[in-house]
């Protein structure tokens, strides 16, 4: 699992790990499950997030392990303390789940999202909107003499401000992947 | 050393390979390959069902009194969508099913064809696991890996979906070998928390153990190390309705059933107790009652092999994930190690309260005249069955809970009633399935006149097979739990809750060439029970009974363990508001 960077089966049998006191306050959780990549895996985990009432603020899914046949799905979510605890539980308990990390409570990690944005304007507005993709890092990755398509990558947070800024320039499409996250050091 | 077969041949083999005798089923245009194997071999015996629910309860009536996995076939579309019920109803009482289901060809999936339904799709969230599988090649290591994964860790149904053209085809058989799958529940508890358990079972005045149908599911032995541990303790026991049969009911540390229609005893000592050890039990909201209320005073220990029920409803100090076989083994272990200490005194004076809550007799009743108590005709058939090597099923309703309180169970695997699900036709089926694998034994499905007709077309298969079930039905012309709930949530207002139209039930028997009995006087009841309990074939034993008794005790809806209501109440008002959205 070394190549995948998951320390291996630490938050499994959950119920050891449990923190003492549970309170009402929603957490928001970024959860990494490996998963066997059989048809409707996705499925399954989805399904138990609807069945059973859950949140999900975001999810990314892609083979990582091509030879093991392992996915890594991304998940954001929030809750009580006491919900995040069954989210992992019972996302342990899916048979092709082989192992489900709490990123939030396993040590620092780094999250990350793509977005691309349309935006579509002429003169000043197109000027600004060069500016700020400049400050913000993002790549013109396709334009014509009307729109330009920007790429960015960073914390959802800096996605979300970006996306403000180019609202009133002429913001006409976006697109996010959802978040990818890995915890830090080793 | 593999062989090349088809892969409907490979299912039949694979089946061999697993040790199954015995297969429920019904056929159809998408298992025909599959049912032409079935027809040139003897190793495995097929048991023709009159429709796919009855096929999937017969097989959790087998699993449950076997402790081996349950074996389904049935076809496409139609068939396995008929399969739905059985399957919940095995997920949420941790029944191992092996379900195997035909699938139009895998060119034709997708497309809308004749008898095509998303097998897996709808059957996804009521498995355990299942699987579509569209290669031969891999047919057989799938139901190798089905059959591991039903009955390991916290058992439950699985399906295997088989296209037609994949049963046609020929591939590689896999003989059955040791399961090299990732998925391997542990089976041992964590010592340090076993050990912080028995430290507290030391010390504890008042404890008690609520167990349920992990114990029963964990196999014989942790029945009996239950046992040796409840005898070596000396402390109270109770369980839920199913882990009835886990310790033995003539037990002197036996408080009855707890929850909702539980004894008096059982759910006060489980409010006022300082030390709960749940032993493979689930919190279940029949047992809880309202949750901030349930037990405030004590610390809890939950054992349960599956991580996710652990503080899933109610927060435990001490959690054990592991089988109930292992854990107690370990626990007994460092019990008697460290001088097999308790606390004497505090648990004799918990034990003088106990007995108190007892002296109330909650189960008391009194058969005066004419018509047949319900609780009346189950005592009797209890004294006159406690004999025999008896097996029970029921329906659900209050028949159901009155079986629960009335019969006696001494040993696991002899009490099979839909718990999770409470699904009204399981009963009957499931006598089917539990005869089918004790064909020497007594197996009487106590039931309800409107449960039993939702699956009364079985007595064509215990008529063919020759399965003399007897089925005991408490006939009071009512859905008498829809009917109860109305009387105490509803003003009496009695919607719908009449069992209208009924047939003659002794001439439906006849009509099927078994044997009816109608009983309606107290004083023939023995008699009839007595020629129900000799007549070798099927009885259906139509029991008229008093039409608008209550089941009590009761917790009613929102309302805590030590807030029951008892025989001879006022039942009117007695839920709030808040109670009564609750089911
Ligand atoms: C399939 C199904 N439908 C509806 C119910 C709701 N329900 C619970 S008990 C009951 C009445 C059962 O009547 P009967 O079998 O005559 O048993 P009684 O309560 O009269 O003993 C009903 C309708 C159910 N449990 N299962
Ligand atoms: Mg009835």
């Amino acid at each position: 699992m070394s190549a995948l960077k998951i320390k291996k089966g630490s938050t499994s049998h959950s119920a050891y790990n449990l923190r003492p006191n549970f309170s009402d306050v929603i957490e928001r959780h970024t959860l990494a499950v490996l998963v066997e990549n059989e048809p409707g895996v996705l499925a399954r985990v989805i399904g138990l997030f609807s069945g059973r009432g859950y949140n999900i603020d975001s999810l990314t899914v892609a083979e990582v392990d091509h030879t093991g046949h392992l996915s890594r799905i991304t998940i954001v979510t929030s809750g009580t303390p006491q919900v995040i605890e069954q989210i992992k539980a019972q996302l342990g308990r899916i048979v092709p789940v082989h192992e489900v990390h709490d990123l939030t409570v396993e040590g620092p990690c780094v999250e990350r999202e793509l977005a691309m944005f349309k935006v579509n304007g002429t003169g000043d507005k197109r000027v600004e909107a060069l500016r700020l993709a400049d400050i913000f890092r993002a790549n013109v990755v396709d334009s014509t003499l009307q729109t330009f398509v920007f790429e960015i990558t960073g914390a959802p947070e800096k996605i979300d401000a970006f996306a403000e800024l180019m609202r009133p320039l002429g913001l006409t499409d976006v697109a996010r992947t959802g978040v990818a996250a890995l915890s830090r050091g080793d | 050393m593999t062989r090349k077969m088809t892969g409907a041949k490979m299912i039949v083999q694979a089946l061999i390979d697993q040790g199954v005798d015995t297969v429920f089923g019904y056929p159809g245009g998408a298992v025909l390959p599959i049912y032409d194997e079935v027809f040139q071999q003897n190793s495995i015996k097929h048991v023709l069902v009159r429709h796919e629910q009855g096929a999937v309860h017969a097989a959790e009536g087998y699993a449950r009194s076997t402790g081996k996995p349950g074996v389904v076939l049935v076809t496409s579309g139609p068939g396995a969508t008929n399969a739905v019920t059985g399957l919940t109803d095995a997920l949420l009482d941790s029944i191992p099913l092996v379900v195997l289901t035909g699938q139009v060809p895998t060119f034709m999936i997708g497309s809308d064809a004749f008898q095509e339904a998303d097998t897996v799709g709808i059957t996804r969230p009521c498995t355990k696991h299942n699987w579509l599988v569209k290669e031969t090649d891999k047919l057989a290591g799938v139901l190798h890996e089905a059959f591991h994964v039903a009955t390991s860790g916290r058992p439950g149904p699985v399906l295997v979906d088989i296209p037609k053209d994949v049963q046609f085809a020929s591939g590689q058989y896999e003989p059955k070998k040791p399961s090299i799958s990732h998925y391997q529940p542990p089976l041992k508890g964590d010592m340090e928390a076993i050990t912080e358990l028995v430290a507290a079972m030391e010390t504890a005045k008042r404890p008690v153990f609520y167990t349920g149908g992990g114990v029963i599911n964990s196999g014989p032995a942790a029945s009996q190390l239950l046992r040796e541990l409840v005898e070596a303790t000396g402390f109270p026991i109770t369980s839920t309705l199913m882990g009835l049969g886990c310790y033995p009911a003539s037990g002197d540390k036996w408080l009855g059933m707890l929850g909702m229609h539980g004894l008096y005893e059982a759910n006060m000592a489980m409010h006022d107790c300082d030390l709960m050890i749940n032993i493979g039990a689930r919190f279940d909201d029949r047992i809880t009652g309202v949750v901030d209320m349930f037990s405030p005073k004590s610390k809890k220990a939950h054992i349960d092999i599956d991580p996710s029920s652990i503080n899933k409803i109610i927060r435990v100090d001490i959690p054990i994930v592991g089988d109930v076989g292992h854990v107690l083994e370990d626990l007994l272990r460092v019990w008697k190690s460290r001088g097999r200490k308790t606390n004497a005194e505090g648990v004799a004076k918990w034990w003088k309260k106990i007995d108190e809550w007892r002296s109330i007799d909650c189960l008391k009743f009194e058969q005066k005249g004419k018509i047949i108590k319900p609780q009346h005709a189950l005592a009797r058939l209890e004294a006159l069955t406690k004999k025999y090597d008896r097996y029970i099923c029921t329906e659900v309703g209050q028949h159901q809970m009155w079986a629960a309180q009335y019969l006696n169970f001494e040993d696991p695997n002899r009490w099979m009633t839909s718990g999770g699900l409470g699904t009204m036709g399981y009963g009957f089926p499931a006598s089917i399935g539990v005869q089918m694998a004790h064909p020497d034994a007594l197996v009487i499905n106590v039931a309800g006149e409107a449960s039993w007709l939702m699956n009364m077309q079985e007595m064509g298969t215990a008529m063919q097979y020759g399965l003399p079930v007897k089925q005991f039905i408490l006939n009071n012309e009512r859905l008498g739990m829809v009917r109860q709930w109305q009387e105490l949530l509803h003003g009496e207002r009695y919607s719908q809750s009449w069992s209208e139209s009924l047939p003659d039930f002794v001439k439906l028997a006849d009509a099927f060439g078994a044997k009816g009995i109608l009983c309606s006087d107290p004083d023939d009841l023995d008699d009839a029970i007595m020629e129900m309990l000799t007549y070798d074939g099927p009885v259906i034993f139509d029991c008229l009974v008093e039409k608008h008794e209550n089941c009590f005790p009761m917790i009613p809806s929102g309302k805590a363990h030590n807030d029951m209501m008892l025989a001879g109440v006022d039942t009117q008002g007695v839920i709030d508001a808040k109670g009564s959205v609750l089911v």
